[in-house]
């Protein structure tokens, strides 16, 4: 891993006396007018928190209905009608599990990691004082801020089979189209539109940051893995996003403005927005674990105090996964009539991202290998996080099959899938970072017990929760349906006692931040030790409100 | 940051602003007024236009004063050589963006154009029919070497009248700079003129729909949105260089620092090269056989 003998003109600390001095705007101007990449990063953390809880609820009614078979929660007279906000029908069902799907995709996962950890520690890692666009990296914030509220609006209006937007997060024709012909699924799409292009202008501000400003001595082969994460991440945003916009596009003119793309009456074809879709959303899978894969990096070389094994290689295995994953796309696809070899190339080609993956697994473990490893609560959630994305990514190449997607298509298989590489391969990975970056972030310490009790609630719910779902899949239980036979009783029993134990692992989080927040215990620069070489660590926690007034000169690398 | 003196580095740290959050309000209003216009939620009947207007509006106004402020700045001098070469890998990142958001309009047209024999091994009845022939049944396809001809010639020459306003600019020469400048506006603004006549004869001569057109729909669909993205995008850059134009005229941009007007150049040069595309393969490639 990279760096840091960093010998700053003056002192190799810039100190708390100094952060004094820092002239921070008024409350409102701060949070609202801000150009600080640091407080944005924060804004962007708690957004995502917020957003988390309120996907994770939406899991749970899930999870709750799913606990046995028959209809309980979403049907008339339930608890859930009582309340009101959500409708309680099938159509209902199907809202929460595509809203669920498209909070988490573009409102937790998203922000947390490019939005929060890379806004706030991109320019320190690279000697920077600020992002290349202070302002411009504002609007990505509020941008997502105000497509989060026209999302939620869709949820209570009108969507055409009930209240809501019902599609699935990969809102296919003509489903999309003549089957949900209210205004729900247009405020989705124009919601869609907002996300990208803060996106888009996120992605523009980092790319720019990386190459325009690092500090002198800083090449790009000693940036940290992190650094080298996000570089990847936004590339892929940047050029897959404004597909999505052109598909989604399409959806809503063929569905206010008479045009045919994805209408067979008037030559159009449906396939085509499948592939138009996941030309980008392929890429965005990527997109959302990148980062995390850049996080673990730091974690492990962190407990392990080792330089991580392997720097290059594990960069430009990143590198390798996000220009592979542009050609990938039509795995998604295999069902639809594909031609066979389009299937085996889509196959192999698929496969093919095995490799530099297994690169970065065996590294993080050949980093640890002999090292003197602390087992704080950052490392145990980078260990899950190893130990989980490997049990996703060997389904995945059992599933990169043309001939296994066949049987596996659109079943729960999937659905554990890319729990396995999302739900517990990213979130282990933004947790890792939360509480690796805690004091430097928040200036409090966080609670190692608690911590720990957080980890090992959570580790042991989410595969409650996920591993059964293998075998519901291999048995042949589709996905987003509201209902299901009795043979899959047991097994979607067992899941949703899993969710439970995942949401006292959840609750034992709450905890945790509220306790620091009561407590108060001072941050220290560096809690880690000698492991921790990242130039975060030369500064102050919280930083100063503006770090590197003199730039850091990077001499020599670490790795 | 006590005393700015401190700072010992050319890098742009921006003061606190209030347009990305009043601009993402206007978003989030623009985006709901759309939906309140085409299908009427949250109690506003259909066909309510004033709150998408307001919107838009708002975006308007946003754009000027950000931009406003960036102009400011720069006079400032504030745009260091190091904040300049941001400014310039950001104008070519978002032009990438653009790039790849016309892939997905072209991506479409060749799906129809190359694969539509495909579509005749097809289970539905209606897609067989429609694309049995090339181009569709009912589609009369455009003479490339009138008016799209006639638009690709005044493209071409915008971008030399372009060219040569920016080597004037270079040397100092206002004065050429200015002529060129003021063609290379012209020019833009007849390529949307032409645009707009010739969009008025396939619509008013039925080119794509008409009654034998089983699948004028695609065709007309893909070509409508394809070539009108690209003209929404020459009317942005013909805006953009009127706003170099008038500063040009009040005095702004020196023969060393003029990246507001290199950045104009070259979205134009990315527009110019997209319709180099539309035209080569929408109008002369696939053009079937050619109306009168």
């Amino acid at each position: 891993m990279s760096t840091a003998t960093y010998s700053a003109h003056d002192d190799a600390i810039q100190s708390g006396a100094h952060a004094e001095h820092d002239h921070k705007p008024s409350f409102f101007v701060r949070w609202f007018f801000s150009t600080n990449h640091k407080d944005i990063g924060l804004l962007y953390i708690m957004f995502a928190i917020m957003a988390g809880l309120i996907g994770g609820a939406l899991s749970g009614l899930i999870r709750l209905e799913l606990a046995e078979p028959g209809i309980q929660i979403f049907t008339a007279g339930s608890w859930l009608s009582k309340i009101g906000i959500i409708e309680a029908s099938k159509q209902g069902y199907n809202v929460v599990v595509t809203a669920h799907a498209l909070i988490m995709i573009f409102f937790m996962v998203m922000p947390a990691m490019i939005g929060g950890f890379g806004n706030f520690f991109v320019p320190i890692m690279i000697g920077a004082p600020d992002m290349a666009f202070p302002r411009m990296n504002n609007i990505s914030f509020w941008l997502l801020v105000a497509s989060f509220c026209v999302l939620v609006t869709s949820l209570f209006v009108d969507g055409g089979p009930g209240r809501g937007f019902g599609g699935g997060w990969t809102m296919y024709p003509p489903l999309s189209t003549i089957g949900h012909t209210g205004p729900a699924f247009d405020l989705v799409i124009l919601s869609l539109h907002l996300a990208g292009a803060s996106s888009i202008l996120g992605a523009i501000n980092f790319i720019t940051t990386i190459f325009n400003m690092r500090a002198p001595g800083m090449t790009l082969h000693r940036m940290p893995l992190f650094v080298w994460s996000v570089l990847v991440t936004v590339f892929l945003l940047l050029l897959s996003l404004p597909v999505l916009a052109g598909a989604i596009t399409m959806l809503l003119t063929d569905r206010n403005f008479g045009t045919s793309f994805f209408n067979p009456a008037g030559g159009g074809d449906p396939v085509m927005y499948q592939h138009l879709f996941w030309f980008f959303g392929h890429p965005e899978v990527y997109i959302l674990i990148l980062p995390g894969f850049g996080m673990i990096s730091h974690v492990v070389a962190t407990f392990s105090r080792k330089p991580v094994f392997g720097y290059l290689a594990m960069a430009y295995a990143m590198v390798a996964i996000g220009v592979v994953g542009f050609v990938v796309w039509a795995h998604h696809m295999f069902t639809v009539g594909l031609n066979v070899n389009l299937q085996a190339y889509f196959s192999a080609a698929t496969m093919i991202i095995a490799v530099p993956t297994g690169i970065k697994i065996f590294s993080w473990i050949a980093t640890m290998w002999g090292g003197s490893i602390d087992f704080k609560t950052p490392m145990l959630f980078a260990i899950g996080f190893i130990f989980l994305f490997t049990v996703g990514g060997v389904t995945g190449v059992v599933l990169s099959n043309a001939g296994v997607d066949y049987s596996f298509q659109d079943t729960y298989y999937v659905v554990a899938h890319f729990h396995y590489v999302l739900s517990l391969g990213a979130v282990f990975a933004i947790f890792a970072g939360f509480y690796y970056w805690y004091e430097k972030m928040w200036g409090v310490k966080y609670n190692e017990f608690l911590g720990a009790t957080h980890f090992w609630l959570m580790f042991v719910g989410v595969n409650v929760v996920f591993f059964p779902m293998h075998f519901l899949g291999a048995q042949g239980m589709p996905r987003r349906y509201v209902d299901y036979p009795t043979a899959f009783a047991f097994w979607n029993r067992v899941s949703t006692d899993g969710y439970m134990i995942t949401v006292a692992g959840i609750a034992v989080f709450v905890v945790m931040l509220a306790e620091s927040a009561i407590r108060r215990r001072k941050a220290v620069a560096n809690p880690w030790g000698d492991g921790a070489t990242t130039l975060e660590w030369t500064l102050s926690s919280p930083p100063p409100y503006h770090q590197f007034n003199d730039l850091p000169v990077i001499e020599a690398d670490a790795h | 940051m006590a005393d700015h003196a401190a700072v010992h580095h050319d890098y742009h740290l921006v003061k606190p602003s209030p347009w990305p959050l009043v601009g993402s309000i206007f978003g989030a209003m623009t985006a709901i007024g759309l939906v309140m216009l085409l299908k009427g939620i949250l109690g506003v009947p259909k066909g309510t236009p004033w709150v998408l207007c307001m919107g838009l509006a708002g975006l308007l106004f946003v754009m000027g004063a950000w931009w406003a402020d960036v102009v400011k700045e720069a006079n400032e001098g504030d745009h260091t050589p190091v904040v300049s070469l941001g400014l310039r890998y950001g104008m070519i990142l978002f032009i990438a963006s653009e790039i790849m958001f016309f892939v997905a309009w072209f991506w479409m047209f060749f799906e129809m154009a190359l694969f539509h024999h495909v579509r005749t091994f097809s289970p539905i009845e209606e897609v067989r029919t429609a694309w049995a022939a090339w181009p569709p049944k009912g589609v009369e396809t455009i003479d490339p070497w009138h008016f799209p001809l006639i638009n690709t010639l005044t493209l071409l020459l915008s971008g030399t009248t372009i060219t040569w306003a920016h080597h004037a600019l270079q040397h100092g020469d206002r004065k050429n700079a200015r002529t060129g400048l003021i063609l290379t506006v012209i020019l833009g603004a007849m390529f949307s003129c032409i645009q707009a006549y010739e969009y008025r004869e396939i619509i008013l001569e039925k080119l794509f729909f008409n009654e034998t057109s089983t699948s004028g729909g695609l065709y007309g669909s893909s070509f409508f949105m394809a070539t009108g993205f690209h003209g929404f995008h020459v009317m942005i850059g013909t805006i953009f260089l009127l706003v170099c134009l008038i500063r040009l005229l009040n005095g702004a941009f020196t023969p060393r620092q003029h990246f507001g007007f290199e950045a104009a150049a070259w979205y134009w040069h990315f527009v110019d090269v997209v319709w180099l595309f539309l035209f080569a393969f929408i109008y002369v490639v696939f053009q079937g056989h050619a109306a009168t």
